[in-house]
Parts: C-alpha cells; structure tokens; sequence
C-alpha cells in the first residue's frame, strides 16, 4: 500500500509539476484535471499496477487523490485475485 | 524504405498490406478524389481483408492487430490513399473506445459488426462553433427516465455520409457524455459536404439532433465521462493512426518524384542530377525516415499501453504531418507543371497533407501540448530522484 501509495505520487507530481502533495489532496478540486491528464492517469493506474480499469470505475471519487486511486487499486487487485 | 523494427511477422504483413493497396487503392484513388467518394465495393474488400476489424480482438471477429502492424497498415493504405485511411482511422477509433469504455452489452452489439464492416462507425464531436475545445461542445443530451433526447449539430464528421453508427460527444448537465446513435434514429438528419481542399472521398457530413431520441443503454462510459475518458480514448488512437498515414503520404511523394527526377532530362541530364533537386530529396528521406521512427516509438509505447505514448503520439503527429506537407510540396515543384494538374497524384498529396495539420488536433494545439511534454518529463525525472 505504501509502496503504491509512492509510486501515485511520483506519478501525479510529474503529471501536473507539483510536489507538494498531501495523500488527500484532491487533484480535480485544485483544478488540475484536464481530458490529457484524464487519460494519462487512467493508462498509468493501468499499467504501474496491471489492472483494467473500465466503465464500471469511471467515478471522480476514485481518481480524486493518492489515497483514492490507491485504494482503487487495492480494490481491483482483490477482485482479480477472487475472480 | 525502411524496415528497422519490424519483426518477420510485421514485414510480411506489411507486405500483404502494401499489395493490397497497390492493387486495390492506388491505382483508383484520383478517381475516389475527384468523385469524392469512397466506393462501397473498397469498403467491402477492406472488411474482406479485416481491416475493419484490425485492432479488435479476436473474440471480437477482429484482428487482433498489436499497435506497430497497425501504424504499419494505416502507413501503407496512407501512402496509396488518404481518404481510404481516413475510413479506417475514425472506425477504429469508435471501435476502440467501444472496447475500451462500452458495456458488456455495447460490445457484443457492436464490435462483432464493426469488424465485419457490416456498418461502419464515425467519430461525431467537431461542431459548427467547436474545433480544438471539444469542452464546449454546444449539443445537448437532455436525460429522460429512459432515455436522453439530443439537440445540436456536428460538422466536419469524416465518413459521416456512410456511417451506420455515431459516436456522439454532447453536454448532459453541463458535463461532457457519450452516446452511440444509430444512424436511423428518429430525429438525426445527416447531410453531405463537399468541395473540401483535400482528403476529398472522405466523405464528410454534417449531422443535425433535432429531438433525437436515444434509450439509455446507448450512453457509452458515464454522465460526465465523454470526454475525458471516451473521446480522448478514440482521439488517441486517431493521432496515431493519423501520424502513421502522414509517413505514407510522405513515403508515396517521395517515391514519385524519385521516379519523375529520375525519368525526365532538363539541360541535357536527368532531373536527379540537379544539386537543388537532390536536395530536396535529400531532405524528404530525412524526414520520412525520422516520421516513421517517431511512429514507431509512439506505437511501441501505446501498445505497452505507458502514458507517455499519449504525449510521443503529439509528436509523431506533429511531426509526420509536417513532415507530409513538406514532403507533398516538394514533390510537386519537382514534378513542375505535371505537378499541378490531375495527370499526376503529387498535387492530390498535397492537399490531402494539408488537412493533416489541422485534424486530430492542429499543429498549434500539438506545439501548446508537447511543451508540456518537457516540463512532465523533467517532473517525473526530479520525483524519481527524489524516490532513489
């Protein structure tokens, strides 16, 4: 979780050039969001943690900030172990 | 001619991609230019070949195509046509966005047909008011209980005129949304363009909502998602697909006018002789070669699906569409008069290079967003040092 946690955040502050992150900080309310930045982030989640995400997790909630998608990808991951 | 990269595999496919268009495009394309109009016979050869279905997988009826085999088809059928590659591009780009972002039931109501090219499918989001800034589409999806009513008009839909099905990008709440509309539904009025400066058979159209009724079942990822996920889906792939039909066209430029400077004799020697002529070959092999290697890297990076294949797609865009246009123009001040006039294809590449630099995002969008490919990149950079 840690780890994933690191790897979002390194991602994030080169998506849109800031380090200064919080763990809940949310991206779409400081306006960083863009339809680029949209699909970067999804093709990132994607691949730093081969999941697919898919129409069923198109919520802002789940890409707001570190600790969201983060959890998403915890969450995906144990439903692909089940599956 | 350059086959750096290519597996055996690629090559021979590649091979059978060239043969295809060298036999069944090339030789008709003037034709298709000056009638403006991609015959339903090609269309049905293409969905005989699978090229409808190039990227869907298999269990879709497609063909599975991994993204450097398809750069490789969209170069080839670019070299021989652009408006037969532009057919191409837009219904895999609705293809894709429906794998990626459909429904379970979407796709199995879809992607089957579209590989077949039992219809073919048209990316609807350019408008009369809206160009570059795809946010403030102006159509608008009223939600009902069961279903969104769409009201507005789209413009510029490349193969809109043969389109079955419609990738329609509107404002529902105010919030950019998908929908896929069938080309039959009550309400949407579909009229032909044309006249256009090149990419003249791609047969483009305006669409016209006009109280057109779609269930909800056709809305495609969700309420707010269009954009951001469905739309930018398709556009990146179409920047791909787009760059890779540039290095064709600048492929299929230079290739004539080594031909014509090689056959025609001014001042007692063969064009070719010329040192301002053999400059500007020079300078198109330059070019088509490093457009081309551009594409490859950005096909590498999307099919390992990593992020920055979104940004290396910006500038193998950028720069095969540049590379084409410059290409397309000299080849015809080479080709001279012959080149303006219809006894030769030059002038048609020039043209159709031209429109390049505007689709899938102009040249001046592709300048603003690639800047920011730098700064990403020195940002991920700095945050890696940081995590060493």
């Amino acid at each position: 979780m840690k780890e994933n946690k690191a790897k979002i955040r390194n991602f994030l502050s080169g998506l849109f050039r800031s380090q200064e992150w919080a763990d809940d900080t949310n991206i779409f309310e400081r306006g960083f969001v863009d339809s680029l930045a949209a699909i970067q982030l999804v093709l990132f989640v994607e691949q730093a943690f081969d999941i697919s995400v898919g129409d069923e997790d198109l919520d802002l909630v789940n890409f707001s900030s570190v600790d969201a998608i983060s959890e998403l990808v915890g969450r995906k991951a144990y439903c692909a172990a089940a599956a | 001619m350059s086959i750096i990269n290519l597996t055996p595999q690629q090559r021979s496919s590649q091979a059978a991609f060239r043969r295809f268009a060298s036999e069944k495009i090339a030789p008709h394309a003037c034709r298709f230019d000056s009638e403006e109009r991609v015959p339903l016979e090609l269309v049905r050869d293409l969905a005989a070949q699978g090229y409808l279905g190039s990227l869907l997988k298999g269990e879709w009826g497609g063909l599975g195509l991994d993204m450097m085999t398809y750069g490789v088809l969209t170069e080839e059928v670019g070299r021989a046509c652009s408006s037969v590659r532009s057919l191409l591009t837009v219904h895999d780009m609705v293809a894709r966005a429906v794998a990626k972002w459909g429904t379970q039931r979407q796709r199995e109501t879809w992607l089957p047909r579209l590989a077949r090219g039992e219809l073919t499918a048209a990316l609807a989001v350019s408008e009369p008011n809206v160009g570059s800034d795809a946010r403030g589409v102006e159509t608008t999806a009223a939600r009902g209980p069961r279903s969104y009513v769409l009201n507005g008009r789209k413009k510029w839909i490349t193969f809109g005129q043969l389109a079955g099905l419609f990738l329609v990008l509107a404002r529902c709440e105010g919030k950019p949304t998908a929908f896929l509309v069938e080309r039959d539904r009550p309400g949407l009025t579909v009229r032909p363009i044309a006249g256009m400066l090149g990419v003249r058979a791609s047969m483009l159209a305006e669409l016209e909502f006009d109280g057109c009724e779609v269930p909800r079942e056709n809305l495609i990822g969700r309420e707010g998602f269009g954009l951001s996920s469905v739309v930018a889906t398709a556009l990146c792939l179409g920047r791909y697909s787009v760059a890779c039909g540039c290095v064709g066209i600048a492929q299929a430029s230079l290739d004539a006018s080594v031909k014509y400077a090689g056959g025609r004799r001014q001042f007692g020697v063969y064009l070719s002789e010329h040192q301002l002529i053999r400059q500007m070959l020079t300078e198109m092999v330059v070019n088509v070669r490093a457009a081309r290697l551009l594409c490859q890297q950005a096909g590498r990076l999307l099919e390992a699906n990593d992020p920055k294949g979104i940004m290396e797609t910006f500038i193998a865009k950028y720069f095969s569409s540049r590379a084409a246009t410059e290409a397309a123009s000299a080849a015809v001040q080479i080709h001279g008069a012959n080149g303006c006039s219809g006894d030769y294809p030059v002038q048609r590449y020039l043209r159709d290079a031209k429109i390049m630099e505007i689709i899938e995002g102009s040249n001046q969008i592709q300048q603003i967003t690639i800047a920011d490919c730098v700064f990403q990149e020195q940002a991920w950079e700095a945050a890696a040092l940081n995590a060493a």
